[in-house]
């Protein structure tokens, strides 16, 4: 497996994904929800750019540019709710957005 | 050389991702989200990928992380989570336990699948080139093959600007809301649920 050096890409990004992921179920400030969402989103913009490499094709990296516009705009949208939720309640933890509502 | 590179910037990345997730403090989350994707970049280094590199480093480190700490300061929001109480039982276990399945299956599947878990062809039409440099290779990629969807990112940030706009604007009727206290939004930082536990409700 030592010199599989591929493989060991696509493992180091399944823990990452893992560690994002378990962070966003166990976290309760927001803001370190939409940490660990980029942190998912990061593990498999590795995955895609060591695909990429594999297959010897650039679509791979071409598409890890959409993946990050995405979470630019997915980042500002977040923190805009943010915001707007803080404005009404000073130190809102997840657990506190009970509605939908106003 | 490549395999050393990898294996301490695989160390940084798990380190930070490790201190994202185990932070008291939001901010120490968000310096260890600048070391996890700073690592993440000289892998992209490492893979040929020039490019996203510096994007990487210019569109995460430049401007979401800064985005996300300016919010945090904005709102006085590095109040420190407290870890003894869940607030949900049994939940962060589960959560582990998830976690924890989730990644053996995916482990397994490399580790048994080797080079079969990547399936399709080499490409052709869209190799890899040597000659070319990676970023004119990619700015000719999309701006050929992925043409359409290169417009509707940009209609896409257009609607993610409007949206904080809009978003962001204080209302003017602005009020609390209806099942909680008035004072509850002049308390500061003071988190909703620390309120409930020390009243008794």
């Amino acid at each position: 497996m030592g010199t599989n050096l591929p493989l060991a890409y696509l493992m180091l990004s399944a823990i990452l994904f893992v560690i994002g992921g378990v962070g966003l179920l166990i976290r309760r400030n927001p803001l370190v929800m939409i940490m660990c969402v980029e942190l998912m989103l990061n593990a498999v913009n590795l995955t895609f750019v060591t695909f990429g490499k594999m297959l010897n094709d650039i679509s791979g990296q071409v598409i890890v540019f959409f993946v990050m516009v995405v979470a630019a705009a997915e980042v500002v949208i977040g923190l805009g709710l943010i915001v707007a939720v803080a404005r009404r309640k000073p130190g809102a933890s997840a657990d506190d957005l009970r509605t939908l509502r106003g | 050389m490549e395999t050393a590179v990898f294996l301490v910037c695989a160390l940084i990345v798990l380190a930070g991702g490790l201190g994202v997730v185990g932070s008291r403090n939001p901010v120490h989350s968000a310096l260890s989200l600048i070391a996890t994707l700073f690592g993440i970049a000289v892998l992209f280094l490492n893979l040929g990928a020039q490019l996203l590199a510096v994007v990487q480093v210019i569109v995460y480190t430049g401007a979401i992380v800064v985005l996300i700490l300016f919010v945090m300061m904005l709102l006085g929001g590095d109040n420190e989570e407290e870890f003894d109480i869940e607030p949900i039982a049994g939940q962060r276990m589960l959560a582990g336990l998830v976690g924890l399945l989730f990644l053996g299956a995916m482990l397994a599947i490399i580790v048994v699948g080797k080079e079969s878990i990547v399936t399709g062809s080499r490409s052709v039409t869209q190799a890899i080139s040597t000659s070319t440099s990676n970023i004119s290779q990619i700015g000719r990629e999309l701006f050929t093959t992925y043409v359409f969807a290169l417009e509707i990112t940009a209609g896409l940030l257009t609607i993610a600007v409007v949206g904080a706009v809009v978003l962001a604007r204080r209302p003017k009727d602005l009020q609390p809301l209806p099942d909680e206290p008035e004072s509850l939004t002049d308390m500061g930082d003071v988190p909703l649920t620390l309120m409930h536990e020390e009243t008794g409700h």
